[in-house]
C-alpha cells in the first residue's frame, strides 16, 4: 500500500480528501505509482502527465522523503519508506504566479 | 415566461447566472470547478440542460466536464465505473485527450522560427445543431477536434493544419482556435476562425478546408499585409437566417462578408478604435451588429476609460454608442472575444463580462445595461441560453 498525496485541485477533481492509498506492493516504480493511480482516478489522466508522451506535465512535481523525483525516469524504485506506506509520495503543483 | 440561464467562465471557476425573462432580478450559482480556468461552456440548442464545460490550467492540463442537468451535477464524460474501459478493465479516461493526428508537424513562433504543434487547452465548444453528442472543440495549439460520444474520446479533424498552418503564428493570447460556427443549412459547412491564422471554411464536414480571408489587411502584423493566412481574426458571428453573412472583429478593423468567406470589406465606419475582441449580431435583426471598442493592441481597455458598446443597426459603417448604464469614467477593462452573447427573447438580450468581473445585460437590445454580477474574477466567455 502507498499513499499519495494530490494537490487541492487534483482532489477535487477526482473526489478525494487528502491523501489517496493505492494496493501496491513489493517495489514500486515512480511510473507504476502512477499508472496505479490514474486507473483508479480515470480523471486524472492527462492531468499529471501528459496523455500522449507520458511526461510530467512541466508545473508538476514529484516529492518524497524530502528528495526531489520530478526528473527521475518513470522505472526509477520509489525510496522503501514510500514503497511501505511510511512516507507518502507527493505530486505537487509547481510554485508560479506568486 | 421562459427564464434565461447565462454560463459565465472566469479565470478562477464557473458561475450560472438565471432569471426569468424579464432580466431583472438574477440569482448566481457559483464558483463550480473553483480555481481552474474555465475558458467557455456551453449547452447544447437541443437539449439546454446538457452543459458542455472547458476547465484548464497550466498546471494540471485540460478537464472536459459535461452536466445533463442544467449546470446542477457535472462529470467527466466516460470517467464512469464500466464506461470505456482500457485492456486494465479501469475506465480509459479519454474525455480530456486531445492528441493530434498523424505527424505533428510545425507552425510559426513569435520570431518566425518553426516550432512543433503542442496542445495546450479548449479555448471554444461548440455543440452541434443536430446531435447532443457531437461537439466540435477549438484548442490551442490551434486545430479542431470532434466528440460523437458525448465528450468521452475526441478525434482531430487534422485537414484543417493543412491549410498552411506552417505559416500561422500564435497572438499575444497564444494560437488558437477560437470560433467554431456551424452552417445551420448544411452541417457539412463550418466556419473556424484562429489567432493569428485567419478564417477557414469546409465544406465537407471538416475533410478539407480552404483559407477565406481575401479583403483582410494586417499591414502592422504581416510582411505581406494581404496574405492568404497569418491574420490575427479576433472573433467571427452569423445570423442563423443568413449563413453567408459573417461579421468579424479583427485584430483592427471590423469587416463583413457578404460570400460565406469569399472576400471580405471593412466597414469599421465611425468607431472610435476598430480593435477589440468580440462582435455579436441581434437575434431578430441580422443587419444589427454590437462591438466593444477598445483602445489598441498595446492598451487592452475602452477608449477614454469609457466603456462603451457600439451598435450598427446597417451591418457596419455607421455606428452609435451605447452607454445608458456602463461606466463612463475610469474603466480600464476588457472584453475577451468569448464574453459576448445574445439570448433570443423578444427583446433581444445581450450580454458580456469584463476583465474586472463585470457581467452586464441589456434586456432591451443595447438601448440600456444593468450589472448582473459586480466582483466576479476576470470573464473569459458568457453564453446565454433561452430555458423553456
Amino acid at each position: 500500500m502507498i499513499r499519495v498525496v494530490l494537490p487541492h485541485q487534483l482532489c477535487r477533481l477526482a473526489g478525494v480528501d487528502g491523501e489517496v492509498r493505492l494496493a501496491l506492493e513489493g517495489s514500486v516504480t515512480l511510473g507504476g505509482a502512477l499508472d496505479a493511480l490514474e486507473a483508479r482516478y480515470p480523471v486524472l489522466r492527462g492531468t499529471v502527465r501528459d496523455h500522449a508522451t507520458l511526461k510530467r506535465r512541466p508545473f508538476v512535481r514529484f516529492f518524497a522523503c524530502k528528495e526531489d523525483l520530478s526528473f527521475v525516469p518513470p522505472d526509477t524504485l520509489l525510496p522503501g519508506a514510500v514503497a511501505s506506506g511510511e512516507e507518502p509520495f507527493l505530486i505537487v503543483g509547481a510554485i508560479a504566479g506568486g | 415566461m421562459s427564464r434565461i440561464r447565462v454560463l459565465v467562465g472566469t479565470r478562477k471557476g464557473a458561475f450560472l447566472l438565471t432569471s426569468d425573462g424579464k432580466r431583472r432580478s438574477w440569482s448566481i450559482i457559483g464558483p463550480l470547478f473553483a480555481g481552474w480556468e474555465i475558458y467557455h461552456m456551453k449547452g447544447s440548442p437541443l437539449d439546454p440542460d446538457r452543459i458542455y464545460a472547458s476547465q484548464t490550467s497550466s498546471w494540471f492540463g485540460q478537464v472536459i466536464q459535461r452536466s445533463d442537468d442544467g449546470g446542477r451535477t457535472w462529470g467527466t464524460p466516460g470517467s464512469e465505473p464500466g464506461q470505456l474501459t482500457g485492456a486494465d478493465g479501469f475506465p480509459r479516461g479519454e474525455s480530456n485527450k486531445f492528441v493530434y493526428a498523424g505527424e505533428v508537424g510545425t507552425h510559426k513562433w513569435y520570431d518566425g522560427t518553426q516550432r512543433p504543434w503542442e496542445f495546450k487547452r479548449v479555448w471554444h465548444l461548440e455543440p452541434s445543431l443536430t446531435d447532443p453528442d457531437t461537439v466540435y472543440a477549438g484548442t490551442e495549439d490551434a486545430a479542431i477536434f470532434k466528440t460523437s460520444n458525448g465528450g468521452k474520446t475526441w478525434k482531430e479533424l487534422s485537414a484543417l493544419r493543412s491549410a498552411k498552418g506552417h505559416l500561422w503564428q500564435p497572438g499575444a493570447g497564444g494560437m488558437a482556435t477560437h470560433t467554431i460556427i456551424v452552417d445551420p443549412r448544411n452541417a457539412d459547412r463550418m466556419f473556424v476562425a484562429i489567432s493569428a491564422a485567419g478564417v477557414f471554411r469546409t465544406d465537407d464536414g471538416g475533410r478539407t478546408w480552404m483559407p477565406t480571408n481575401r479583403g483582410l489587411l494586417s499591414k502592422y502584423e504581416l510582411p505581406d499585409p494581404s496574405a492568404e493566412v497569418g491574420h490575427c481574426v479576433h472573433r467571427i458571428a452569423m445570423h442563423p437566417s443568413r449563413p453567408d453573412v459573417l461579421f468579424m472583429q479583427k485584430h483592427w478593423d471590423v469587416m463583413r462578408t457578404d460570400n460565406a468567406g469569399e472576400s471580405w470589406i471593412e466597414v469599421s465606419g465611425n468607431l472610435p478604435s476598430d480593435f477589440g475582441f468580440p462582435i455579436e449580431v441581434h437575434a431578430h435583426e441580422p443587419e444589427t451588429i454590437f462591438v466593444v471598442p477598445i483602445k489598441s493592441d498595446s492598451e487592452h481597455y475602452p477608449v477614454d476609460g469609457r466603456l462603451r458598446v457600439y451598435r450598427s443597426r446597417s451591418g457596419g459603417h455607421e455606428w452609435e454608442a451605447l452607454t445608458k448604464g456602463l461606466p463612463q469614467r475610469d474603466c480600464y477593462v476588457n472584453v475577451l472575444r468569448e464574453a459576448m452573447s445574445v439570448d433570443s427573447l423578444d427583446p433581444c438580450g445581450i450580454y458580456f463580462g469584463t476583465t474586472g468581473g463585470q457581467v452586464y445585460v441589456s434586456a432591451d437590445g443595447g438601448d440600456s445595461w444593468d450589472p448582473i454580477a459586480c466582483h466576479l474574477p476576470a470573464v473569459l466567455s458568457v453564453e446565454a441560453q433561452v430555458l423553456p
